[in-house]
C-alpha cells in the first residue's frame, strides 16, 4: 500500500520511495527506506505526517502516493 | 525559520587566528549557544546543510568549508535526526565539537543519552547543554581548544575520489556536488544515495548504542503539535494566529504606532524642524535643495518614511516571524496549506515568502531561495510582486477603505485572491518543468524565550535598515530630480489615456503610479488627497495594489531572478496591473 493510504496512529515499514530527491532527503532526516515510522496525521487533501521516534516530517500529497508501505504491529 | 534541513550561522566567532562556525539543523538553539559563548546574539541564518539542495544550501555550504573548526549544536531530543550532519561534518576531516544541546528537553521526553560513549565512537568532544540557561557553555569553550577531526565513516572514506588533497572536497566530489565536482572537472559518479545510506546506517547504529528510552509519555508540546495538524484544530489555531497576526501588526502597529511616529512625531515635529533648519542655509528651491528637503527630499520623505512609517511596521513584523519561527509553527503553516499552493505551482514552504511579503515584498523575495525549483521561485516572485500588498502599503489601503464600509474591503480581499489565484494557475499551465512536492521537518513546538525573539527582531531591522535604506534614498533623489527638471510633469500628462481613459481615474492619479515605483504605499498615500469617488478608489487602490513593486524590490527581483527574468516580470506586472484595473472599473459599473 502508499502511505497515502495509511491511517493516523498506523506503524509501517517504508518499502520504497520512488523519488530520487525525497530519496536522499528522507535519508537525511532518518526516515529512510528500511525504517519503521508511525503516520501522524494526514491533511484531507493534502499532506501526510510521519513520525519516527520524536521526529516528525510531513509529505506532499503526491510524494507520499510514491511511497510504498508495509503495515506492521503497534 | 525551521522549513530547511540544516542551517548553520553565517557570522562566525574569531578566535585567534581561527574562524568557528556553528552548524546544525534549524531550530536546535545554535543561536542561543552563540550567545552563550560571545555574550553577542548573532542571526542565525538558514542556510542549511553541507550539501546543495537549493541556493541557501550553496551557501552554507561555502561558510562551512571555510571554517577552521566547527561547533556542531545537535538537539538531544532529536539525536537521531542531527547525528546525520554531525557524521557528514566528521567525514569532511574538519576539526569539531558537538554540543549535545536541550538535554533538559531530551530529559523531560524520556531520553538517556550516553555521553561518553557518543565521544568515544565520534572522537570528537561531546558536550552536553542547556544553552538558554548557560549549563555546559564553559566546558564547550575549553574544549574548543581539544577540537578534532573526528572518526570518520570507514565505508565513505574507502570510496574518496583519489586525488583530491583536501578531504573536504574530496567528500564534495563524493557526494556529487555540482560547483566541487567542476573545480575537479571530474564527472559526478552516481554515489551520492549510497554514501548517505552508508552514513545513514552509522548514525542509527550509534543511536541503538547510546540513547535508550525510559519512558514514552506525550508532553503538552506534543499534544499541541498533533493538535496544529489535526484537520478541525490545525485550522481554528490558524485562524486564531492569523487574527493575532492581523491585530497586531494591521491595527496597533500600521495605525496605533505610525500614527504617532508618522504623523505626529516626523509630520508635526521632526521633517518641520529639518526644513526650517537647513532652509536658512539652503534655498529650497534650488536642485540640492529640492533633493535635500523637497517633496521627494531625502532629509524629509526618505527619512520620514523609513522611519516613522516603515521601521515600526517592520519592527512588529520581524518580531512576529521570530515568534513562528522559534516556536517552530511556521513548518506546521506550510502543512496546512500545502493544498492550496499545489494549485498555484508551488509547495506548502511557499507560505513563507508569501507571509514574509505581507511585511515586505523586498525581504520576500529574498526568501524564495528556500524554493526546491527555479519554477516555483519565477511563480512566487511573480505572485508576490503582483498581488502580495507590503504592510506599509496595507496600512495606506486599510485607511482608505474603511470609510467605504465593509463590503467594499470584501471586496478588495475577494479580487485580489482571484488574481492571485488565477495568476498562479495559469502560470503553472504555462511554464515548463514541475514543481517540487513538499518535504518538510518539522520542529518540536515550543514557547520561544522573549530574549531570543527581541535579539532576531532586532537585527533583522537592523539589517532591514541598512540594506533597504540606501537603496530607497536612491531612489528617491531620482525621483526628487525628475521631479525638479519637470519630468513628472511630462509623464503625467503623457499617461492621461490611461489614467483617464482606461481607468477612468483623474489625470493626477499618473502622480501616485509614478510615486508607487519609489514605495507602493507611497503611491497609494498619493492617492488619499483626491477626493475620489468610492469607484474611483476602489479602482485606484486595485491598480496600485498590483502595480509594480517599490524600486527596492525590483532591485532584488533583477538581482535574484537574473536581469532578463526580473525585466520580463516587471513589464508583464506593470501591463497586467493596468489591464485588470480597467477590467475592475468597467466590472464595478455592472456590480
Amino acid at each position: 500500500m502508499t502511505l497515502v493510504e495509511t491511517h493516523p496512529g498506523q506503524a509501517f515499514i517504508i518499502t520504497e520511495i520512488a523519488d530520487d530527491f525525497a530519496r536522499l532527503q528522507a535519508i537525511r532526516f532518518g526516515i529512510a527506506e528500511g525504517a519503521r515510522a508511525i503516520c501522524q496525521a494526514i491533511v484531507p487533501g493534502g499532506p501526510v505526517v510521519v513520525r519516527k521516534g520524536k521526529q516528525e516530517m510531513a509529505l506532499g500529497r503526491n510524494l507520499a502516493n510514491r511511497i510504498q508501505v508495509k503495515p506492521v504491529e503497534a | 525559520m525551521s522549513h530547511t534541513c540544516c542551517e548553520v550561522v553565517q557570522e562566525r566567532v574569531q578566535e585567534g587566528d581561527r574562524k568557528v562556525v556553528l552548524a546544525g539543523n534549524p531550530n536546535v538553539g545554535k543561536s542561543a549557544v552563540f550567545h552563550a559563548l560571545t555574550g553577542v546574539y548573532v542571526e542565525v541564518t538558514n542556510y542549511p546543510g553541507t550539501s546543495a539542495f537549493n541556493d541557501e544550501e550553496r551557501v552554507a555550504r561555502e561558510v562551512i568549508l571555510a571554517a577552521d573548526v566547527v561547533i556542531n549544536v545537535v538537539d538531544s531530543a532529536h539525536l537521531d535526526r542531527d547525528l546525520f550532519l554531525t557524521l557528514q561534518l566528521i567525514d569532511m576531516g574538519h576539526p569539531v565539537v558537538v554540543a549535545l544541546n536541550m538535554m533538559d528537553e531530551a530529559k523531560a521526553n524520556g531520553l538517556a543519552i550516553d555521553v561518553k560513549q557518543l565521544s568515544d565512537i565520534l572522537g570528537v568532544e561531546v558536550v552536553p547543554t542547556i544553552a538558554v540557561k548557560n549549563q555546559g557553555i564553559d566546558t564547550l569553550k575549553a574544549a574548543l581548544d581539544r577540537a578534532r577531526p573526528g572518526r570518520r565513516t570507514e565505508a565513505i572514506v574507502r570510496r574518496l575520489p583519489a586525488g583530491i588533497e583536501s578531504p573536504s572536497d574530496a567528500l564534495m566530489v563524493l557526494e556529487e556536488d555540482e560547483e566541487i565536482c567542476q573545480q575537479y572537472s571530474t564527472a559526478r559518479g552516481g554515489q551520492r544515495e549510497e554514501v548517505y545510506r552508508l552514513r545513514r546506517e552509522r548514525a542509527d547504529e550509534i543511536i541503538n548504542q547510546v540513547v535508550s528510552e525510559t519512558n514514552s509519555g506525550a508532553t503538552f508540546a506534543v499534544k499541541l503539535s498533533r493538535f496544529s495538524l489535526h484537520p478541525l484544530g490545525g485550522l481554528v489555531l490558524l485562524l486564531a494566529f492569523l487574527a493575532l497576526m492581523y491585530q497586531v501588526m494591521g491595527v496597533w502597529l500600521a495605525q496605533d504606532v505610525v500614527g504617532i511616529t508618522e504623523e505626529w512625531a516626523f509630520g508635526e515635529h521632526i521633517t518641520p524642524w529639518i526644513v526650517g533648519n537647513v532652509s536658512r542655509l539652503i534655498s529650497p528651491e534650488s536642485f540640492i535643495g529640492q533633493l535635500l528637503i523637497g517633496e521627494f527630499g531625502l532629509l524629509t520623505m526618505t527619512l520620514a518614511y523609513l522611519f516613522g512609517l516603515l521601521l515600526p511596521l517592520v519592527v512588529g513584523f520581524y518580531m512576529v516571524l521570530a515568534f513562528m519561527e522559534d516556536s517552530g509553527y511556521l513548518p506546521r503553516v506550510a502543512v496546512l496549506v500545502d493544498r492550496l499552493m499545489i494549485k498555484v505551482g508551488l509547495n506548502g514552504r511557499a507560505i513563507i515568502p508569501m507571509i514574509l511579503g505581507f511585511g515586505c515584498v523586498t525581504m520576500a523575495t529574498m526568501t524564495t531561495r528556500l524554493m526546491g525549483t527555479k519554477r516555483e521561485r519565477t511563480i512566487a516572485t511573480f505572485l508576490l510582486s503582483l498581488a502580495i500588498p507590503c504592510s506599509a502599503q496595507i496600512a495606506v489601503i486599510a485607511t482608505m477603505l474603511a470609510p467605504l464600509g465593509i463590503g467594499y474591503t470584501a471586496l478588495f480581499v475577494g479580487f485580489l485572491f482571484v488574481i492571485y489565484g488565477v495568476t498562479g494557475m495559469v502560470m503553472n499551465k504555462v511554464l515548463p518543468g514541475e514543481s517540487s512536492d513538499l518535504l518538510i521537518d518539522l520542529p518540536p513546538l515550543r514557547l520561544p524565550r522573549l530574549v531570543n525573539v527581541l535579539q532576531k527582531t532586532f537585527l533583522k531591522s537592523k539589517s532591514f535598515l541598512t540594506e533597504a535604506g540606501g537603496i530607497f534614498a536612491l531612489g528617491s533623489v531620482v525621483v526628487a530630480a525628475l521631479n525638479a527638471w519637470g519630468v513628472l510633469d511630462m509623464l503625467q500628462s503623457g499617461l492621461a489615456p490611461i489614467t483617464e481613459r482606461w481607468l477612468g481615474l483623474p489625470r493626477e492619479t499618473a502622480n501616485a503610479f509614478i510615486m508607487g515605483f519609489v514605495r507602493r504605499d507611497f503611491g497609494a498615500a498619493g492617492l488619499y488627497d483626491l477626493n475620489l469617488s468610492s469607484h474611483e478608489t476602489m479602482v485606484a487602490l486595485m491598480t496600485i495594489t498590483l502595480f509594480v513593486p517599490c524600486i527596492a524590490s525590483i532591485m532584488i527581483i533583477l538581482k535574484e531572478r537574473g536581469k532578463k527574468e526580473g525585466w520580463v516580470i516587471w513589464v508583464v506586472d506593470l501591463a497586467l496591473a493596468i489591464f485588470l484595473g480597467g477590467v475592475i472599473h468597467r466590472l464595478m459599473f455592472w456590480a
